[in-house]
């Protein structure tokens, strides 16, 4: 098992979801997050006081899958997140010890 | 400007017999229902322009955190000086004693009506035979002592201590407002001059500011000068907030702010019109005047701030506005038509740079700019009150001679010079009050929460509730 992890533009979240649909996923979990990379910030000003701001709004997407699935679940997040601009983010591969689920107390695979 | 002419002879007002009386000589003025109404309408609105307009004016400029403690302090600083102006406020600024405080007649209000008997005592608006109830007049008169107090409170939000703000308000409220009230506005009425003999003992019954001719309408030398410079000391005496100028310290809530905004217009309405003390063509003036100034003062901050800075911003268009409105204050009913529209344009682009340069060159947090909009606009308004004054730039000039109701107009050279004596004067005065006070509220209970207590928020550690539920 794997945790996917990706970070993608806001605005990228409605197609990234139907792309992990399509490709056989069945939960995911969002969150919305500031951070950094390539992309800069930018400035706000409030009369004399001139701020840059470095955090870019950014969603956080996570799911869980079998071993089997991660590249074609990380070509479906790639496809539908992309832009070709500074800024479209990253995707992060973890391995996943264990899990269950907590309604039947499937483990492993099962529960994914 | 006001006051009461007829105060122990009060008028009976109940019966029409005993007014018969007195028919074979002039009848005795009553007020006029129309007046009163207006009078009455025009102080609710003042009260509007602090609670809410003011406080969410300044809420929204504030880190959420910090939110609650802004609308509490100008709810109770605003209900604190209502009652002490209940209490002997009023007396020292409105009643006779020398030209910079006035008497102790009216402490607690004495004498001015015995509801039972239905008796109530007149005071002086600025027409001859035209009285209004003294009870109005001190309602009216209450709502801008306590606005002012409230806007102080913007140069030291974030970080002061909610029982210094209190110590504070109750010094400063006694000894800046109440003697600059008095030195400006006091005066004794236009039906006591009834022969050219008393002029001149009359004029120097009057404040020393009004003795010098200075016009101010509705309060730019009284309501925002002296708070202005109020606050600036307060900025530079309570220090800077911490992380100020390394940290992104943002408007939370610029929503709250344009609301607030727009009900401080609306208000204003009350308190520059209103101080006609009449539904005249005055008021009428002051109205317009008020309406139209502020429009031009949004435009011109918002285009300067385009042309300057890029953006034209929201915060830009709403402080353009309250600029506005500050700056045709002392104008209101004392420039015509012309003078709304320079003042306005110059107070968006003059404040501007209120709000950018002159702040940096001053290195004070005055956290939400008290200075750069109420004093460098009520300084600008009030200088070009003298200017736009004139008749021959369409303004009505002043009336010279109370005893015929005579109006004329010094020339611009010599009505600028006294608005400019009476702006340093207030600048002064206001000034060593402020130092005074706060450094008694610092020797008493300190100015300002610990580092601990300001960066988790004052609406905790003041208050102990919080704005959001987030």
């Amino acid at each position: 098992m794997k945790l996917i992890t990706a970070i993608i533009r806001p605005f990228k979240l409605d197609d990234v979801r139907d792309a992990l649909s399509q490709a056989g996923v069945t939960g995911i979990t969002v969150t919305e997050v500031k951070g950094y990379g390539r992309q800069k910030g930018h400035t706000e000003l409030y009369r004399g006081a001139e701020y840059v701001v470095d955090f870019v709004p950014k969603i956080k997407l996570e799911t869980a899958v079998p071993d089997a699935r991660v590249d074609v679940i990380i070509d479906a997040i790639v496809e539908a997140a992309r832009t070709d601009k500074v800024g479209d983010g990253k995707i992060f591969v973890t391995p996943l010890d264990h899990t269950v689920r907590i309604r039947t107390g499937e483990i492993g695979d099962d529960a994914l | 400007m006001r006051k009461r002419f007829a105060s122990r002879a009060a008028l009976a007002l109940l019966g029409a017999l005993p007014m018969l009386a007195f028919a074979a000589d002039a009848p005795a003025p009553v007020p006029n229902k129309g007046d009163t109404a207006w009078m009455l309408t025009s102080t609710a609105l003042v009260l509007l322009m602090s609670v809410p307009a003011l406080a969410l004016f300044y809420g929204g400029l504030v880190r959420s955190k910090n939110m609650l403690s802004v609308l509490m302090q100008v709810f109770v600083v605003f209900s604190l000086i209502t009652v002490l102006w209940c209490i002997y406020g009023y007396s020292y600024a409105f009643t006779e004693g020398n030209a910079f405080f006035g008497g102790h007649s009216r402490i607690f209000l004495a004498g001015v009506g015995d509801a039972f008997k239905g008796e109530w005592s007149l005071a002086a608006t600025f027409s001859k035979a035209t009285p209004m109830y003294e009870i109005v007049f001190v309602a009216f008169q209450a709502t801008f002592a306590a606005i002012t107090c409230c806007l102080i409170l913007g140069s030291v939000v974030e970080r002061i201590k909610f029982s210094a703000v209190l110590i504070f308000m109750v010094l400063w409220f006694t000894f800046s407002y109440l003697p600059v009230a008095h030195m400006v506005w006091f005066w004794p009425g236009p039906d006591a001059y009834t022969d050219a003999a008393k002029v001149s003992a009359l004029n120097a019954t009057g404040g020393f500011i009004w003795q010098m001719g200075a016009l101010d309408f509705a309060g730019g030398t009284v309501v925002h000068i002296n708070a202005g410079v109020a606050g600036l000391i307060g900025a530079y005496l309570i220090g800077k907030r911490l992380g100020w100028g390394r940290e992104v310290i943002r408007p939370h809530s610029l929503t709250m702010t344009m609301i607030g905004a727009s009900l401080l217009w609306f208000g204003w309405f009350g308190f520059n019109a209103g101080s006609a003390l009449e539904a005249n063509a005055s008021a009428s003036l002051a109205f317009l005047n008020t309406y139209l100034a502020t429009a031009c003062a949004v435009l011109a901050w918002t285009f300067a701030e385009w042309i300057i800075k890029g953006k034209p911003s929201m915060l830009g268009a709403a402080s353009g506005a309250v600029a506005g409105l500050v700056a045709i204050t002392p104008a209101a009913g004392n420039v015509g038509i012309p003078g709304a529209f320079v003042i306005g344009l110059a107070a968006g682009v003059v404040c501007l740079w209120g709000v950018t340069g002159l702040k940096r060159l001053l290195k004070a947090d005055d956290s939400l700019d008290v200075f750069g909009v109420h004093a460098v606009g009520g300084i600008t308004g009030a200088l070009l009150t003298g200017i736009f004054n004139s008749p021959d730039l369409g303004g009505p000039g002043s009336v010279q001679d109370w005893v015929t109701a005579t109006s004329g107009y010094p020339g611009i050279a010599a009505q600028l010079w006294i608005q400019a004596k009476a702006v340093g004067i207030t600048v002064v005065w206001t000034g060593v009050v402020a130092l005074a006070a706060y450094k008694i509220a610092d020797l008493v209970v300190g100015l300002r929460v610990t580092d601990e207590q300001e960066r988790e928020g004052l609406d905790i550690n003041s208050h102990g509730e919080s704005a959001y539920d987030y």
